[in-house]
């Protein structure tokens, strides 16, 4: 059985203006050491996805209906003691930028030693070397100097790598990183996701990976879900899912790279020179939330949009490999 | 870093070395004034209203700044007076900082309708003029040291709590507090270790400056006689009993104390002066 399941997820917000969907119906499983990218533009339900996971929804904010579970428990029905217990501990998360989501007036050994110690009844010395490991194993030289830094005292990549040592240093089930390398030098977030990758082989734990930047999923992940409008439109295996896309949008965000950096790598610089393409973008923006189109979310930006496209939206996407497409492109 | 800083700010070094100087003063009173002022056994009522640097009859003493009309030396009674001013202002602004610390991050954790009905308490209590509460205050409760702490803490504590809140709502939109959330941590831990220690900086000047209008209050209010009693004399009260001197030409026994008050007061000012520059770095030239 999968570690996470998640299954019709609804999250909505409540706000004077309305209620705006979200995410309307998400579902996807993750095996522990898997990789799941979440890849989509602003507003698709990335970032909302990962709050719903850790149960960080505030305000208005509210989950509607679905199902996560994790490791066969039913988080849904866990009470806020309860998540106080996982998060951190069974489920982490990493966050966009280092910069803020390090407390800039604690020794950064402190900081991890108290997420430690919270879920945890070690002595100073075991936790002390636990922190240490943990920065060890995010290729932190010389941990023991660094735990006595303030966050100030850090590079960019440092502090993302401390960030991240902080997420491992329970070895949770789960880590959920929002954007983790968005802020980050190319080469800095190249390194990053190497360490990511071996990290998550070498413990079990299983990673979901959000970003924007289909060039990073590619060599970090192993599933890869496609969200737009809060629904997944596109799931399946990372090579099939960039290698032969379904659905109109996905090919969109494909066609829409730059091929030297992220897909053609170092070798497609020299071919581009003959063969220069203007970049591809797709026409038009996210729908705002409170007014969805009444069919598919995509079909006024979609170039193969029919009449039954208006109407209805297709069915929502469930298994290993699936789309959310009435017309899906077909495997070229 | 913050210490090196405060050191090159030659004004603010100059006032903490004075201040500094001052409370040992106040703190070592009984060992370094020349007479216990309150001892009625020292105090010899046939040299009263010495003018400053006289001798006592038996001429073993000199009295710097005088005497008053009960024959007490004037520097004496400075220093005790001190210790009680000092005692009071930095004892009420700490409590009222703490109190303000409890509101003003419950008000900025929790948000919604408990914010809004601990901020418009704040509100209530600030639109009141500061003296005119402590007076009211005062004569509802009597006199006496604790009811003027009482009374100082209670005309302070809503200043503390409305800086608190704001500086701790401008934290809690931060990403670490999240992350602090993402990593399990109960409410009361986050607002105490991860919210507060990064509010300092504003509030160190807050309590400073509330230390210095204290101070003031306090002066005030015993000078008004509703203060201390005559048995603690604090500087405001030592000004009063010098006052009807004054127009008798005997000018020591009522200005030395307020040369005290005021000196000690801009020191203090000054010292939150400099934090404040210190403590900013886009006022830091």
């Amino acid at each position: 059985m999968a570690l996470l399941e998640v299954r019709g997820l609804v999250t909505e917000f409540h706000t004077a203006a309305g209620v705006a969907r979200a995410l309307d119906g998400v579902s996807f499983a993750l095996e522990r050491g898997k990789v799941l990218g979440i890849v989509g533009e602003s507003g698709s339900g990335k970032s909302v996805t990962a709050l719903s996971l850790m149960n960080l929804l505030d305000g208005p904010g509210r989950i509607g209906a679905g199902e996560i579970v994790l490791a066969g428990e039913d988080l849904r029905r866990a009470s806020e003691q309860r998540w106080r217990a996982l998060r951190g501990d069974r489920i982490a998360m990493v966050f966009q930028d280092p910069m803020m989501s390090l407390n800039p007036v604690l020794r950064i050994g402190d900081q991890l030693a108290e997420t430690v110690a919270l879920h945890y009844r070690k002595d100073r010395a075991a936790i002390r070397e636990q922190v240490a490991e943990a920065l060890r194993r995010v290729g932190i030289a010389a941990p023991r100097e660094r735990m006595r830094a303030y966050p100030h005292e850090l590079s960019g990549g440092m502090r993302q790598r401390v960030a991240i040592a902080n997420a491992i240093i329970n070895r949770p089930d789960l880590i959920i990183a929002d954007e983790p390398t968005t802020a980050l030098d190319v080469t800095i977030q190249a390194q990053i996701l190497y360490e990511m990758k071996a990290l998550v082989r070498e413990s079990g734990t299983a990673l979901i990976w959000i970003t924007h930047d289909i060039g990073v999923v590619k060599d970090l992940a192993d599933e890869l879900c496609v969200m737009y409008a809060g629904s997944v439109i596109e799931h399946g295996p990372v090579a099939e899912v960039l290698a032969h896309p379904r659905h109109p949008y996905t090919r969109g965000l494909i066609d829409s790279l730059p091929d030297a950096g992220a897909m053609g790598g170092i070798d497609g610089m020299g071919g581009t020179a003959g063969t220069r393409r203007r970049l591809y973008s797709i026409p038009g923006a996210t729908p705002p939330l409170l007014a969805l189109p009444p069919g598919c979310a995509f079909s006024p930006r979609c170039g193969r949009a029919a009449a039954l496209c208006a109407t209805r939206p297709p069915a929502v996407a469930e298994g290993a490999r699936a789309h959310r497409c009435f017309y899906p492109l077909e495997r070229a | 870093m913050l210490a090196r800083r405060f050191l090159r700010r030659h004004a603010g070094v100059a006032a903490a070395a004075f201040l500094l100087l001052l409370v040992l003063l106040a703190a070592l009173a009984p060992l370094v004034a020349p007479q216990d002022p309150y001892d009625l056994g020292q105090v010899w009522i046939m040299e009263n209203e010495r003018p400053p640097l006289s001798r006592s009859d038996d001429g073993r003493r000199l009295f710097l700044l005088g005497t008053d009309g009960a024959g007490r030396d004037m520097a004496s009674a400075i220093l005790y007076g001190l210790r009680i001013s000092l005692a009071i202002g930095i004892g009420s602004a700490l409590v009222a900082l703490l109190l303000g610390i409890v509101v003003g991050l419950a008000a900025a954790y929790y948000g919604g309708r408990i914010d809004a009905a601990l901020m418009r308490i704040v509100d209530v209590q600030l639109s009141l003029p500061t003296i005119l509460v402590a007076l009211v205050l005062l004569a509802v409760l009597g006199q006496g040291v604790d009811k003027t702490l009482m009374a100082l803490v209670l005309v302070q504590w809503a200043t503390f709590a409305r800086n608190v809140r704001g500086a701790a709502m401008v934290e809690r939109g931060k990403d670490y507090i999240e992350a602090a959330v993402g990593q399990g941590l109960p409410a009361w831990r986050i607002m105490l270790r991860h919210v507060l220690p990064n509010c300092w900086a504003p509030l160190i000047v807050t309590t400073t400056n509330q230390m210095a209008s204290a101070i003031t209050l306090e002066a005030t209010m015993s000078f008004l006689g509703i203060g201390l009693p005559q048995t603690e004399p604090s500087l405001g009260l030592l000004i009063s009993n010098g006052f009807d001197y004054v127009l008798a030409h005997q000018y020591w026994i009522s200005v030395f104390p307020g040369v005290a008050l005021v000196l000690l007061v801009v020191s203090v000012s000054v010292i939150g002066d400099q934090l404040r520059i210190v403590l900013n770095p886009k006022l830091d030239a």
